[in-house]
């Protein structure tokens, strides 16, 4: 197949498939989105400005509108200022930011020049916020009926106990919960994820606000239900006709439910345009660049990482802000800030260098490697493994394979038990049991009791990278003690060993002396993996390691272990992104409730799944390329049947 | 990947410390106190059990501070009477802490049977009352002044495997502790190079404050007549010998009430400012 580039017909497609929504939000569809003009928008945000002590800029002269009944997705990655620009949406800023600079006018009002109580009533009534994290923002001690009747007790004190009980459940019965009285008795415990997201839902929606704020609020959730909770909120803005700002880092979440995108670098706008533009043709470089770099789950691509990484602020350089990571930069880049200026129709973008074209492609990758089935032993053979929680069993009867070389991924959503078994393959499996053989001998559970040679021939990389390092550690401290314990080697050697594998990672040298707290979470996710290949291991068992990391960063960590797999490296990658799978395995075994469900090659599965489980965890995942527009693929030939 | 040039202070925790008013104080207050204490013998115009005046006689040249009870210069037992409570506090509260922390660390590292037995032996301990422990151990085993020091270390311990235990809880399940356990690094480098490090500047205040009721607890045994024995100089053992003279020679009482207060307020002012501008320095990068 041919390199394609973005502006490929493929994605001139301009139906999106929104269900019933589509209707009203049509009716918004004929106004000028995102640009700036119309004096009937229902918010209208005019050269905001927000900074932090020290006149630091985080957010500069953003201008938007939104108009009624209309979605707009604000998009960035991690330090881009989305939050604050939602935050500030709602006449807030956290401590010690200061909004030092323009208006923001919710259908017709001026939030800036409100006084705090007049704000307070605002807010809520006006303008509602929905949060990131459900279990977070509900109070463990509340029912579920005391949530809303305070929301309605604050705002509309005239109305009787009866009345509010009947809005609420009217309400209920619009966000998808249980509208009986029964479960307004609940405590937030009691309910899924994604019905704590309803509820935080109803409590935006029970007021019938103009403008609704949603602060990526289905990160926390997995891919089946954030596409029903999707749905929900993609209808209810329709009926009610609510402006909704969503903000989100992913852009295949936020193509399943905006019409108008607005992507936000180091603070300032770099692309306003309505989805269908953006996606078919993103005019700026950093659009580009984060296109390229998503993983789908319905192609393999080569995914492209953007170099560098995003500026913090106070360290954003002059002129454009992503000249230094930009392959198209010329000189005129680093002089001046460049404002937005028309592109299409209704598409705005804000470079010096629009006619250079496209910085970045979206490519797709040759097909997942044939799985060729060595005639000699597995790598590592998982003949069974359970597990227990307590006294619930989380892992029954799993088996895998994996050769040598092999990249096989682990999928599930949360409690389908992938972290346990990783947790187990890898030595911390204090309440699993079960055989498994590495190289043809028993391998034990506990890491303990595994020699010194089988320890270091197999290494795990945690989730969270913020974790993972021992903060009071310098980058050296923990690399050359991992070298030491291992290899009888002098401080010296050490030394230049930790220096060569931080180069293996695209690290500089000199980041030996650094702390994990001067590292972004990107640089220290590498340093974690510069652990692991130290050791000079055979096998890395991958938690997860991409999940905690901007989409950008999330492209270089998997190229580095592509090269790395390419380099004889076994790999066993556990994930709930089938985007991540497709990318990086060649092949997958899914999970679901601590049972194998299905396993074989990654195209074969994710393509032709056969469990129905599968099947609705493909159709789910958000996906960049319309389903009408996939190329046929090749018929599923049983290869696993042993 | 180039890193971009970082125009952050890189952050030194002693200067943090310093910048604040509290920590400044209590850190000039103890030291002024220690240092008298320590240097103090050096100047004292007259040995501590020299018999220079008339009892509780008033203030001359030769004796700014007057005379005690039987006589003795008030200025010259000031000026001695020091040393023991110093050097005792410190390292009862020092002993306390080593004692503690290494029992609470245990603990939270080893988990079950390890854990229950050192948690049932701290409530155990916990259950007593300071200063009947101490009062018990020193009455039955003497007065030595190793044997007090102990006693004190003793009775303060359980309060740090508790505090220590509580922390360190919280970071062996921290991912890096994990890591280190599946690399297989032997258990004592994973206790006191990896664990350790992050529950240490908690622990550091805690000392501060254990100190403070190192002092009050030391000066109260004196007073008591358990700890120091006449005729040595003591601060505590001062306020017991010369109440009775209170109203005629208060100078003798008010001498060692006021420099044990200050060095009271002082390690307290320094540990419990430490405390906060860690906790601040916490908040911010988390």
């Amino acid at each position: 197949m041919s390199a394609i580039a973005v502006d490929r017909p493929v994605f001139r497609q301009t139906d999106l498939h929104y269900g019933g929504a589509v209707d009203h939000a049509g009716a918004g569809r004929a106004c000028d989105g995102v640009v700036p003009q119309a004096a009937s928008a229902r918010l209208s945000v005019r050269g905001l400005r927000v900074q932090i002590a020290g006149g630091v800029d985080v957010v500069s002269d953003v201008s938007f509108d939104v108009a009624a009944g209309r979605i707009v997705g604000l998009v960035g990655e991690s330090g881009s200022g989305k939050t604050t620009v939602a935050s500030a949406l709602l006449g807030h800023v956290r401590h010690g930011a200061r909004i030092v600079e323009g208006r923001i006018e919710v259908a017709g009002t001026d939030l800036l020049s409100l006084p705090e109580s007049a704000l307070r009533a605002v807010r809520g009534r006006v303008v509602a916020h929905v949060a990131q994290d459900p279990a977070t923002t509900l109070n463990p001690l509340l029912r579920i009926g005391t949530h809303m009747h305070e929301v309605l007790e604050v705002h509309e004190p005239a109305l009787g106990r009866r009345e509010r009980e009947a809005r609420i459940l009217e309400v209920f019965a619009e966000v998808g919960l249980p509208a009986e009285s029964g479960f307004l008795k609940r405590f937030p415990h009691q309910l899924s994820g994604g019905q704590q997201q309803r509820v935080l839902l109803a409590q935006a929606f029970v007021l019938k606000p103009q403008l609704i704020v949603l602060d990526e609020p289905t990160t926390a959730l997995d891919v089946s239900t954030q596409a029903k909770v999707l749905t929900t909120i993609r209808t209810l803005c329709g009926q009610h006709g609510v402006a909704a700002v969503y903000v989100s880092h992913d852009l295949a979440v936020v193509r399943e439910l905006v019409d108008d995108v607005i992507v936000l670098y180091a603070g300032r706008i770099v692309e306003a345009a309505p989805l269908t533009a953006l996606f078919a043709a993103p005019a700026h470089p950093y659009s580009q660049g984060l296109l390229a770099a998503i993983p789908d789950v319905a192609e393999r691509r080569a995914l492209q990482p953007i170099p560098g990484q995003a500026p913090a602020p106070g360290t954003r350089p002059a002129g454009c802000a992503f000249a230094p990571r930009c392959p198209l930069r010329s000189d005129a880049c680093a002089m001046q800030v460049p404002g937005l200026v028309r592109v299409g129709a209704q598409q705005r973008a804000a470079c010096l260098r629009l006619d250079a074209g496209p910085a970045f492609r979206i490519e797709p990758a040759g097909a997942a490697r044939a799985v060729v089935r060595s005639s000699g032993d597995a790598l590592l053979e998982v003949a069974q493994i359970d597990a227990w929680y307590g006294e619930r069993q989380v892992l029954h009867n799993v088996a895998l394979s994996l050769d040598a070389g092999e990249c096989v991924a682990v999928v599930g959503e949360s409690g389908s038990g992938k972290t346990t078994l990783a947790r187990a393959l890898a030595g911390l499996g204090e309440h699993a049991n079960g055989t498994v053989r590495y190289r043809g001998k028993a391998l034990s559970l506990r890491a303990r009791e595994r020699s010194p040679d089988v320890r270091h021939q197999i290494q795990y990389i945690f989730q969270n990278p913020y974790r993972a390092l021992n903060p009071r550690h310098t980058v050296g401290d923990t690399l050359i003690t991992a070298v030491r314990h291992f290899f009888a080697v002098d401080r010296a050697e050490a030394r230049r060993r930790a220096e060569a594998v931080l180069a293996r990672v695209s690290l500089q040298p000199t980041l030996l002396d650094a702390y994990p707290r001067e590292l972004s979470g990107g640089e220290r996710q590498r340093v974690a993996i510069a652990r692991a290949l130290v050791c000079e291991p055979q096998l890395l068992i991958c938690d997860e390691i991409t999940s905690a990391l901007d989409v950008s960063v999330q492209a270089t960590i998997l190229a580095l272990l592509r090269e790395l797999q390419a380099g004889g490296l076994s790999i066993l990658f556990v994930t709930h992104d089938l985007g991540v799978v497709r990318a990086l395995a060649d092949r997958v075994v899914v999970l679901r409730d601590g049972r194998v469900v299905e396993h074989g090659a990654v195209d074969d599965v994710l393509d032709h799944p056969f469990a129905a489980y599968t099947r609705q965890l493909v159709d789910h995942s958000p996906s960049l390329i319309e389903r009408a527009q996939r190329p046929d693929k090749a018929p599923r030939i049983v290869r696993y049947a042993r | 990947m180039s890193r971009p040039p970082s125009s952050f202070r890189k952050p030194n925790p002693l200067l943090d410390l310093l910048r604040a008013r509290q920590v400044r104080f209590g850190l000039v207050l103890s030291v002024l106190v220690v240092a008298f204490a320590l240097l103090g013998p050096l100047f004292a115009p007259h040995a501590p059990t020299d018999l220079v005046g008339i009892t509780y006689g008033p203030p001359s040249l030769d004796a700014p501070l007057g005379h005690d009870y039987i006589g003795h210069d008030v200025w010259s037992r000031v000026l001695a009477g020091g040393v023991s409570v110093v050097w005792m506090s410190l390292v009862s509260a020092v002993l306390a802490l080593t004692a503690g922390t290494a029992l609470g660390l245990l603990a939270a590292f080893a988990r079950r049977r390890v854990d229950q037995t050192i948690v049932w032996f701290t409530d155990v301990f916990l259950a007593f009352p300071d200063l009947i422990l101490v009062l018990l151990i020193v009455s039955m085993l003497g007065r030595e002044h190793w044997i007090i020091v102990l006693t004190v270390a003793v009775a303060f311990a359980p309060g740090v495997v508790r505090l220590s235990r509580g922390i360190a809880l919280g970071v062996v399940n921290q991912e890096f502790v994990e890591a280190a356990e599946m690399m297989g690094y032997p258990r004592g480098r994973i206790l006191f190079r990896e664990i350790l490090p992050s529950i240490l500047t908690p622990l550091l205040v805690h000392l501060g404050i254990m100190l403070t009721w190192a002092i009050g607890m030391l000066s109260g045994l004196a007073f008591l007549g358990y700890g120091v024995a006449p005729p040595a100089a003591d601060w505590g053992l001062m306020i017991n010998e010369n109440r009775a003279g209170l109203l005629i020679q208060p100078a003798a009482v008010f001498g060692p009430v006021l420099l044990i207060a200050l060095f009271a307020l002082g390690t307290n002012l320094l540990a419990e400012g430490v405390g906060r501008v860690t906790s601040r320095i916490e908040e911010k990068t988390t």
